[in-house]
């Protein structure tokens, strides 16, 4: 799950990290407000989740109240695009006004899983402000790392490793030292799985700061994070996905017009592989997960045809538990209940599979049953093809 | 011969009075598998199809020389109930749990370091050694004992290669699901290294999906090690970066993790790529010149 900027800065605040003065403001009346207490000059920044923000004309620097004004006028209630939005954009329906700073230098701190060792590391990078993976694509020896063994969290002496190789000022090296401990606290506190703060920036009074920052958190930890839920922007997501994830359904919007749903993350992504093989595009991926019963095979129906684009839709069920009779009747039931009107591939293997394909044969409706995963997805591509 | 079980093992499970413990508990028993006890703190004393419950696991194993377990207890326990199987020396750890926190396994895998245990999962299906012993959630009547290991990050996936493996009368030394969560237990390599070693495996299907690096580190690993043939799968080659499929490993991030770098290093190890999920089955039998 993914935050706002703002919100990331409150939480890293809470943990003694130096953020800019600042205040979210949703109005232009709480723009001026907020200007005039940061005494006039002032950044105005677009609260979006995606980056690349300042090059798409979403952060602007403003001389005085009135001209806040001007700017967040400009931004707020706007689509705006970055490379990270795709084509339509997002909404900005929140600006943070925040107090300009005297920047000296631009860093780069970020903190994430390194998987491949099973140990959250931190990164530093003396190249500041640009995307970090522009950095370990182009100049990998920039790139400096530090892992944390989880039995006695981020040491001292790996922070002032970081600090010195980074080449900051001797007197900074202390206030930087506190900065990522900091950060490390926060991180594993909040059960992040990616918190970044960059640029992080030496100031030209000698202090530290994390101009930006982002923050998102391992979905599976929520449940003991009742306070970070509640930070959840729905404005931000995708509303099937958001539909879906209410009844436990995993859903992904993709461009094609086939529509599936299988049981299984690792079949559901084979399924979209094998209908694109057959020269289809799928619309979405879908796992309806293991103990499917009737009630999530009708809703998860109901999320894949409220897709406008959908001309299609292929079940894809391998079963060890979920029996099929019961499946055959959810689908069924679902494509009255729905009036489905675009063809509709079921393939089915698991316990009861003969009385499952009855049901389906004797339902009166329109539906293509499928033996094998090639000849189901054959099948979808053609009637599409056809319908 | 086969990998991880066998007849011989005997199998406890934690948290064998939910829904799913019972469940899987009962179809593993009917498949053959020693179930030899169960723990669910405070039932101690009571039993589930005549397999005696125990309150703690080191109970369990003194009671009844458990030399495995299987944990199906819900996500916020999940850790803990793998600390407790490893604090009493269980050799092999399974845990079926799917929506383990990452901050939990990070703890637990370093608790682990040192340790007489091995963990398999979480969020996997299981290891079954056909004909012998079934452990995990996956279905026993698909399966056939045969020369074929079957390793794979994914769950159902695996169900249609190994599906397809018999239909096509290769039957299964052992297949090892090694679960879809970035931080867990067995890794391909080591599953790998114990097919290499088992005289009863003849050739090994590998199915991997998108996100982090486990494909290309046992890719590395087959070129140097390998001297069975080797059928490989990427599920996720339509999948867009930035978004978790599903699995909580699942994700290209940052441009990395794609499908198609996986599949290149397997390609350039050596490896028999099967270019549709359909076709795992018929590239096993290319690879064994079976066709």
């Amino acid at each position: 799950m993914n935050i706002h900027e703002y919100q990331a800065k409150e939480i890293l605040k809470r943990y003694g990290v130096p953020v800019p003065v600042g205040r979210v403001a949703s109005t232009l009346q709480e723009v001026k407000a907020a200007a005039a207490k940061l005494g006039g000059r002032c950044v105005v920044k677009a609260q979006i989740h995606a980056g690349g923000r300042g090059k798409a004309g979403g952060v602007k620097l403003a001389s005085s109240p009135e001209d806040a004004v001007e700017k967040a006028s400009e931004i707020l209630g706007k689509n705006l695009v970055t490379h990270q939005t795709g084509r339509e954009g997002r909404q900005v329906g929140r600006v943070l006004v925040e107090q300009g700073v005297n920047i000296e230098r631009e860093l780069y701190l970020g903190m994430v899983l390194d998987r491949a060792q099973s140990r959250v590391t931190m990164i530093c990078s003396s190249e500041g402000g640009v995307e970090i993976e522009e950095v370990a694509a182009k100049q990998p020896g920039k790139i400096l790392k530090e892992a944390i063994d989880p039995a006695i969290g981020l040491q001292p002496f790996q922070c002032r490793r970081l600090a010195f190789a980074l080449g900051v000022p001797r007197e900074v090296v202390g206030k930087m030292v506190a900065m990522m401990q900091a950060l490390y606290r926060a991180f594993d506190d909040c059960d992040c799985s990616i918190a970044e703060i960059n640029p992080l920036i030496v100031t030209k009074e000698g202090q530290v700061m994390a101009l930006d920052a982002k923050m998102s958190f391992d979905s599976n930890a929520l449940f003991r994070h009742q306070e970070i839920l509640a930070l959840r922007d729905l404005n931000e997501e995708d509303p099937r996905e958001i539909e879906a994830s209410k009844y436990e359904l995993s859903y992904i919007s993709l461009d094609g017009n086939i529509g599936c749903m299988v049981n299984g993350a690792g079949l559901a992504m084979a399924t979209m592989d094998i209908i694109k093989l057959c020269g289809g595009e799928p619309a979405n991926f879908l796992d309806v997960g293991g103990g499917a019963d009737e009630e999530r095979v009708a809703q998860a129906f109901k999320i894949i045809l409220s897709d406008a684009r959908v001309r299609g839709v292929l079940i894809n069920i391998f079963g060890g538990i979920m029996r099929c009779d019961m499946l055959a009747q959810g689908v069924v039931d679902a494509a009255r209940e729905l009036s489905i009107k675009v063809p509709l591939v079921v393939r089915m293997q698991g316990t009861n599979v003969e009385l499952g394909r009855k049901i389906l044969a004797d339902s009166g409706l329109p539906i293509i049953t499928a033996e094998t995963m090639a000849e189901a997805a054959e099948k979808i591509v053609q009637a599409v093809k056809k319908f | 011969m086969s990998i991880l079980v066998n007849k011989q093992t005997r199998v406890l499970t934690q948290g064998i009075t939910g829904a799913t413990g019972q469940f899987h508990t009962k179809a593993c028993k009917e498949y053959g598998t020693q179930m030899v006890s169960g723990v669910t703190p405070g039932k101690g004393g009571s039993s589930f199809e005549g397999i005696p419950i125990f309150d703690t696991v080191s109970g369990a194993v003194a009671g009844t020389a458990a030399n495995a377990t299987v944990i199906y207890v819900p996500p916020p326990f999940a850790a803990d109930a793998i600390l407790e199987a490893a604090d009493a020396d269980i050799p092999l750890i399974i845990c079926i749990t799917e929506g383990v926190p990452v901050r939990d396994m990070i703890r637990v895998k370093r608790y682990l370091e040192g340790r007489k245990s091995q963990l398999l999962g979480p969020n996997c299906p299981g290891v079954i050694t056909p004909g012998e012993c079934k452990i995990g959630i996956m279905p026993g009547h698909i399966h056939r004992p045969g020369t074929i290991g079957v390793v794979s990050r994914s769950g159902t996936l695996t169900y249609e290669a190994v599906d397809q493996l018999t239909r096509l009368g290769m039957g299964q030394s052992s297949c090892v699901g090694i679960g879809g969560d970035p931080v867990h237990g067995f890794e391909f390599v080591d599953v790998l290294d114990l097919f290499n070693r088992d005289s009863g495996t003849e050739a090994v299907v590998m199915i991997g999906e998108i996100g982090g690096s486990a494909e290309e580190e046992a890719a590395r690993w087959i070129k140097a090690n390998m001297k069975k043939p080797v059928v490989g799968f990427i599920a996720g080659q339509t999948a867009p970066p930035g978004k978790r499929m599903g699995h909580a490993g699942a994700i290209i991030s940052g441009g990395k993790g794609t499908a198609r770098e996986k599949i290149e290093a397997m390609k350039s190890a050596g490896i028999r790529m099967a270019s549709s999920p359909a076709l795992i089955g018929r590239t096993m039998q290319e690879a064994l010149g079976k066709l």
